[in-house]
């Protein structure tokens, strides 16, 4: 062999022993035993603490607390949303003390009106709702439901009445077209209010010789849309929708 | 083997081997006893040196449902993610955030995600709007993660229980990751200068705990879950509601089910 | 607070629309746009000295060997912006030792390595030693000692011998051409790849990169020709320049059409991400893409080139038929032009492709810094550095075809 190929051959030796070397010692050992990875990172990961120790871990001691929040509305609601991380109160419960808050800015966190709020959670306007009265004056946080039971439906379904105030049909009451029984304000879910099933319906107030007002609009239901019924068009909380 | 042990056996057992043979068996009950308290012993302290001994990462396939319906925008999912995690306060960093969407009825749609949700959204009451929800975000956990595609070191990974993690002290900070990901999940911590993301809450899921922001939602739109358990929430939710993903045309297949997904979301 | 968030702080008020909270921060900045830059000038100066070797272009030759320094000196810098960006530099031997085999990016160890030693300087070796052997006999001090090392002992100046670095390096060259594509490709590859990110997923980058590496790596040698021509009082080579001219000027219409290809093609398929991407383009990034990548760095130097270069024949002359003392310096304008052009370019490409959000509901914008490694100054440095690397080399190794030493003075001299 040449001398060109012979030197070459020397110095490329020389830089692949020395990389092979190299990666004999930098390759961590558990590199590759998992898959490609370093096998050792996922018990690094696993051992980090916890800052949140769960609703399980508060009953041993608080559990009168605990039995009152779960037979009320706030049951979904774990201790740790209000009270804050509480791992390390439970590593040292006399050392570390959790935060209960107490002022007005904490509730409407959840229950302060907001329209992407999905219909019927409960909300109110923080700016409306007895203003200058704490929030647990009236309602315990472990069992919330308020001291009476609200009268209006705009305190749950806030975005329709809304929507309503500012629309034609806004001197209707819910009760004109929907009948509610009292229930619906203990077990929402289980006792529905009822919903108008036909044209007619509507008719009452906007078919062409009904009896209403001079200025509500008027269609002769006979050849309007009748394959339709009314609110697959019309939108009943906000009639004509700008 | 020594080589003392590698001699023959006599055809018959005699004298002191015949008497051993018959007499060992009575000692095997106590002797059984006394193991029993040992390994008892070093059970425990296998357990104390690390649950994840008797966990075995390969029967599970961590997964999570969301129902935007049910979230209500509070922002605790993400203030929680940051307590637990220590991820830093800044609002450029998140691992978990919550958006919120308005549709308006001449098809624009204004999305908005004021510091990531923490602290809640602005009661802004737009006209003309057709629909308006909010929507929790968080990394998706792919099964076909393109992160772990691209990282070119193996620092970011897939476990064999199907969360995908990033092992912080191999990163070398390239930022590859952050640009594959399709959901914006990633970002770069300001100090350790290295990739970071959602991790299921994995120091919590293996010792049968939730994420932390699944701890603490208060109208459970968040449902945490393992895939191969039978019988789970996420099961039922899977099974009751129309489930969708984000950006399922690039097959990334994400484990993050969404339940009636509108359209509008990216 | 961490230093990043005051820029990071006045990024948040220039949103328009929405980003994902976590693309507030714009991940690959100026040394992500460096780097490609670099890369490409190596994959085009090689490229352009390969034409040389492998495609005898006799009337190049005199810019054969400064493109092969100009390749090294940039190859040599290339890695450093990577190094600055890394979050962990340090780590960076992690590529070479675990690379994920899966990932564009892990190729970048073994490309560079394989380019830098096996193509590159090999074969600045087989075609520098024996000019290395003969004038290391009449030089005194380091330079001696400095052609002494370069030689690596192998010292045979017979027939056989120079035959045999004629041949390798010929192979070499043969072999060079398709590492340079790999070395800059795999760049395009690295962008193009990224499916959740429609500014850069597509077929077509990797081939754009490329055009657009050569036609700046063209430019470049032009423009050191015409500069080490002009500091050294030499004449320039006119039919060489006019080769540079036309072999530019091919370049840059194939890289053109490929860029109005990909563009004609996003308009017309108009798919979803069409909408926030021309609102990108008319906003954010108007100046970098229309003014200076269009019209100031492709569109005016290829109209200029097509003009008056003789490669365009009508009737056996050029279109316009100027001197060649403004021919020249109409060359050195299109080529400065096109350096900025092609840096637009690959701005466009990395940054233009973090102005709007995965979400592709807004645009956000890219606060570049003054100081720190991610910022201007450093940025500058960089692109500086290579042309201190020329010098050296150049000092060491010159590249001076009157410097040459032919292998007939060899001969003739062993004969003595």
């Amino acid at each position: 062999m040449n001398q060109q190929t012979s030197r070459l051959l020397v110095v490329f030796g020389v830089m692949i022993g020395a990389l092979l070397t190299a990666r004999h010692f930098l390759v961590p050992k558990t590199f590759g035993k998992l898959g490609h990875y370093r096998a050792a990172a996922v018990d690094v990961v696993a051992a980090n603490k916890a800052k949140y120790a769960g609703k399980e871990a508060c009953a041993p001691c608080h559990d009168e607390i605990v039995q009152t929040h779960d037979t009320h509305r706030h049951i979904s609601v774990t201790c740790e949303v209000c009270h804050g991380a509480a791992a390390a109160h439970i590593d040292a419960p006399t050392e570390v003390k959790l935060r209960a808050p107490r002022e007005r800015g904490q509730c409407p966190l959840c229950h302060g009106y907001n329209p992407s709020r999905p219909t019927g959670f409960p909300q109110i306007d923080p700016a409306t709702h007895n203003p200058a009265k704490a929030c647990i004056s009236c309602h315990n946080p472990h069992a919330p439901e308020p001291p009476r039971t609200p009268e209006a439906c705009s305190a749950c379904h806030g975005g329709i009445a809304r929507e309503k105030a500012v629309s034609p049909h806004a001197s209707l009451e819910c009760t004109e077209c929907h009948q509610v029984d009292k229930q619906h304000k203990v077990t929402p879910r289980l006792s529905t209010p009822t919903k108008p099933a036909s044209r007619e319906f509507c008719g009452r107030c906007h078919a062409t010789g009904a009896k209403s007002a001079p200025g509500i609009p008027k269609v002769d239901l006979a050849t309007h849309e009748e394959r339709y019924v009314c609110w697959q068009c019309h939108y009943p909380h906000s009639p004509e929708l700008k | 083997m020594r080589d003392s042990e590698m001699r023959l056996e006599p055809s018959e057992p005699t004298g002191r081997r015949a008497f051993l043979s018959k007499a060992l068996p009575a000692f095997v009950p106590l002797v059984a006893l006394l193991q029993s308290g040992r390994s008892e012993q070093s059970q425990k302290e296998a357990a104390k040196q690390g649950e994840t001994r008797s966990y075995r990462a390969s029967q599970h396939d961590y997964a999570m449902g969301v129902d935007p319906s049910r979230c209500i925008g509070c922002g605790q999912c993400a203030e929680a993610c940051k307590t637990e995690n220590d991820v830093p306060e800044e609002p450029f960093y998140f691992r978990t955030w919550i958006e919120r969407y308005s549709v308006h009825s001449d098809r624009e749609t204004v999305v908005s995600s004021p510091n990531g949700g923490i602290g809640g959204f602005p009661a802004v009451t737009e006209r003309g709007v057709l629909r308006t929800f909010f929507v929790p975000k968080l990394c998706n956990q792919c099964a076909n993660p393109p992160c772990v595609q691209v990282c070119p070191v193996g620092a970011t990974f897939k476990t064999q229980d199907g969360v995908v993690l990033v092992d912080s002290s191999y990163c070398i900070g390239c930022r590859y990751c952050i640009q594959a990901c399709p959901y914006g999940a990633r970002f770069m911590h300001p100090v350790t200068h290295t990739a970071e993301k959602c991790t299921f809450c994995y120091h919590r899921i293996v010792k049968g705990h939730v994420p932390a922001c699944v701890e603490v939602c208060p109208t459970q739109a968040r449902i945490f879950g393992d895939l191969k358990e039978r019988a789970s929430p996420l099961m039922r939710f899977r099974r009751q509601n129309a489930v969708q993903v984000l950006k399922a045309d690039l097959n990334t297949e994400p484990k993050v089910y969404y339940a009636n997904l509108d359209g509008e979301v990216r | 607070m961490m230093e990043a968030a005051q820029p990071l702080a006045e990024v948040l008020q220039q949103i328009k629309g929405y980003i994902y909270p976590n693309e507030v921060e714009l991940h690959w900045g100026l040394l992500v746009v460096v780097y490609p830059y670099i890369t490409g000038l190596v994959a085009g100066a090689f490229i352009l000295a390969s034409l040389e070797r492998v495609f005898n272009v006799r009337e190049v030759q005199p810019t054969y060997r400064l493109s092969l320094l100009t390749a090294l000196a940039f190859l040599i810098i290339a890695p450093l912006p990577l190094l600055a960006h890394l979050g962990h530099p340090e780590r960076s031997f992690e590529i070479f030792f675990t690379p994920n085999v899966h990932s564009a990016m892990a190729m970048f160890g073994f490309v560079y390595a394989w380019y830098l030693m096996v193509v590159l300087l090999l074969e600045i070796w087989f075609d520098y030693r024996k000019d290395a052997i003969v004038w290391a006999k009449d030089e005194r001090g380091w330079k001696k000692w400095a052609h002494r090392l370069f030689t690596l002992g192998a010292n045979d100046l017979s027939e056989r011998s120079l035959r045999f670095d004629r041949r390798a390096g010929r192979f070499l060259t043969l072999i060079g051409i398709p590492s340079a594509f790999l070395l800059h490709g795999y760049v395009g590859f690295i962008f193009g790849s990224v499916k959740a990110n429609p500014w850069w997923s597509s077929v077509l980058i990797p081939i754009v990169f490329l055009f657009s590496a050569i036609v700046s790596g063209i430019a470049m040698v032009l423009v050191l020709y015409m500069l080490t021509c002009l500091v050294r009082g030499k004449e320039i080579d006119m039919p060489c320049a006019d080769k540079l001219a036309s072999f530019l000027l091919y370049a840059l219409i194939v890289d053109f059409s490929l860029e109005m290809l990909d563009f004609i093609h996003r308009l017309y398929q108009a798919e979803e991400s069409i909408r926030i991407l021309s609102q990108m383009i008319s906003s954010r990034l108007f100046l970098s893409l229309v003014v200076l990548q269009l019209l100031l760095g492709t569109l005016i130097p290829m109209i200029g080139l097509m003009v008056i270069s003789p490669a365009f024949r009508t009737h056996g002359r050029a279109v316009l038929k100027v001197p060649p003392e403004l021919r020249r310096l109409i060359y050195f304008a299109a080529a400065l032009l096109i350096q900025m052009g092609i840096f637009s370019t690959r701005w466009n490409v990395v940054v233009g492709g973090q102005l709007f959000s995965k979400s592709l509901r807004g645009l956000t914008v890219y606060k570049m810094e003054l100081l720190g490694l991610e910022g201007f100054f450093m940025s500058a440095l960089l692109l500086i550095m290579p042309f201190v690397v020329l010098y050296l080399l150049v000092t060491v190794l010159p590249p001076w075809p009157d410097k040459e030493v032919h292998p007939e003075s060899i001969v003739v001299a062993a004969a003595e």
